[in-house]
């Protein structure tokens, strides 16, 4: 464990250096006991893969003392402290070349049937591991090995929003129009960000993603759902 | 309220930003010269916490529905009100159907308007900054344009009040901004490191809210410049393969995997901010002590800088 200190307002606390659903889970352990324990100066904290940034007042708490009282806790990080995870079911087209525009060339690179790539990627279970880099984008893990694929040779310059993609061992889902290197399988109609919405956001740390494959029959209605305020995500 | 009759390039409403969502990628926004900001709002007798106008190079034209206080801060844009000069950095009294204008910044990039109550857009998650590439906040997320209307929030009659002359910072010259190290100087090597503490780095026209984008000597890796992503906090000075600094401001990305040498202490913020491109900096090393200083040094600065007039 390390304390890094991050300017004069903020704190990288590092409880590890690899990606692993294990540290991943301390993190947001420590996260879930600094905001249940409410130590004194914390004003917002930001889990990553295997770190936890506090942002502090420096009115209120110095970096020793904090360091200490978070030092403390580190020990008590663990799942058990942890609400159980929500499960969030995403509904994706894939069978649409319009959405999923990369699905034919990333089976054919992988050496599998297109059902098969759908299958593989649609039947597992994602754990989001953090939140970050644009608004509602999950970092998530749980992708099969055999659809583990090198990125992209030439990123493309925009990639709508909503795109579900894989890429290394990483599968992405777009939360805002972006560049991007990853393939793409398809299109969940319902939006990551919102900027209209109350909650602008869908997902959260910890949480658990399950594709269900649908239509474009489908994709077309949730959207036209999305759009009137009349969708509710599934979550479980 | 007021009516914007030319916006200028980035005229943005912005309070003192958002809290608690950058774990949902979302940034914090609100000023990036947080110093002239909360100035504006206190010459006008608001909260620190008011929203106002953020102005960028070029500021706006507005015109006055009725009779109140406004103060500009920041930037020297030359301000006029009915094409009469009036002076930044104290208050000015206009009156229903006044004109205000600010023209191109003399020294420095970004403008404060501050408004008698505050403007009046809605909350969103408990701010009304705007996030542009988010497009939360302010007015429908985006820049001010003609023909928009902000309402404001009832206000107190205003004292007539001025920011002590020696607290007006000065944003010429070459500003030395200082910097915590990490939180990964690890991955730099001595020489690298000694490159961003004894070099002068030049700010380059790509900079906004998100960034200042810097060009000067590099800053060498010693092992790598990616990373295990991690949380990206004001004022990190990320520096990718290429060796040359990204400064991050309000508007940042919330996590990112490159390297951050080193963390600007949150009271030099606006030196950076308000450099223009062409304009270089430097940056001088200290301890998290002496930022902590510093920064209740910055906040007394700021609790004496406005000075009440007697009439």
């Amino acid at each position: 464990m390390r304390f890094l200190p991050a300017g004069d307002l903020a704190v990288c606390v590092e409880l590890g250096e690899e990606i692993s659903v294990e540290v991943n889970t301390r993190v947001r352990a420590l996260e879930f006991l600094i905001q249940q324990k409410g130590l004194t100066g914390v004003v917002e904290t930001v889990p990553a893969y295997s770190s936890l940034l506090v942002y502090y007042d420096p009115r209120a708490v110095g970096f020793e003392p904090l360091c200490a009282a978070i030092a403390e806790l580190v020990p008590q990080a663990t799942t058990a402290v942890l609400p159980p995870p929500r499960t969030v079911e995403l509904p994706c087209c894939y069978d649409d070349p319009e959405l999923g525009f990369d699905l034919a060339a990333a089976a054919e690179r992988l050496e599998l049937a297109r059902d098969d790539l759908v299958r593989l990627h649609a039947g597992a279970d994602y754990l989001v591991y953090f939140i970050g880099f644009t608004p509602g984008l999950p970092y998530m893990t749980g992708m099969p090995e055999r659809i583990n694929i090198p990125r992209l040779d030439t990123p493309r310059t925009k990639t709508p929003p909503g795109s579900v993609g894989i890429g290394g061992i990483q599968c992405c889902i777009y939360s805002v129009e972006s560049p991007g290197g990853f393939w793409i399988l398809g299109r969940t109609p319902v939006p990551l960000y919102d900027p209209t919405a109350s909650e602008p956001t869908l997902l959260r740390p910890g949480d658990r993603v399950r594709f269900r494959q649908i239509d474009r029959a489908e994709f077309d209605s949730i959207g036209a759902a999305v759009a009137a305020r009349a969708y509710r995500p599934v979550i479980a | 309220m007021i009516r914007i009759l030319d916006a200028g390039p980035q005229t943005t409403v912005q309070d003192l930003g958002r809290t608690g969502q950058m774990r949902y990628g979302i940034p914090p926004s609100g000023p990036v010269d947080r110093f002239a900001f909360v100035l504006a709002n206190r010459l006008v007798g608001n909260a620190d916490t008011a929203a106002a106008l953020e102005c960028t190079l070029i500021g706006p034209r507005f015109e006055i529905a009725s009779a109140g206080t406004i103060a500009v801060t920041g930037a020297d844009m030359p301000v006029t009100v009915n094409g009469q000069r009036a002076a930044g950095w104290r208050t000015i009294a206009v009156k229903a159907g006044d004109i205000v204008k600010l023209g191109p910044a003399r020294t420095g990039v970004r403008s404060y308007v501050g408004v008698a109550g505050g403007l009046d857009v809605p909350l969103v998650l408990g701010s009304r900054s705007t996030y542009l590439r988010g497009r939360v906040g302010g007015v429908e997320g985006r820049a001010l344009r003609k023909g928009d209307e902000l309402r404001l929030l009832p206000s107190r009659p205003v004292k007539p009040r001025h920011v002590e002359p020696r607290a007006i910072p000065d944003y010429t010259g070459e500003p030395t901004v200082r910097a915590v190290l990490g939180p990964q100087a690890d991955r730099f090597t001595a020489e690298g490191l000694e490159a961003l503490f004894g070099g002068r780095y030049e700010v380059l026209p790509q900079s906004d809210r998100m960034g200042s984008r810097l060009r000067g000597p590099r800053i060498a890796h010693a092992r790598g410049h990616d990373i295990v992503s991690d949380g990206i906090a004001l004022g990190s000075i990320q520096v990718p393969g290429d060796g040359q600094p990204i400064v991050l401001l309000v508007d940042r990305q919330s996590t990112g995997g490159y390297t951050k040498a080193a963390t600007i202490c949150s009271c030099d913020i606006w030196r950076v901010g308000q450099a223009r491109p062409g304009q270089s900096l430097r940056f001088h090393q200290i301890g998290v002590d002496e930022a902590h200083r510093l920064f209740r040094e910055a906040d007394r600065a700021l609790e004496a800088a406005v000075r009440e007039e007697i009439a």
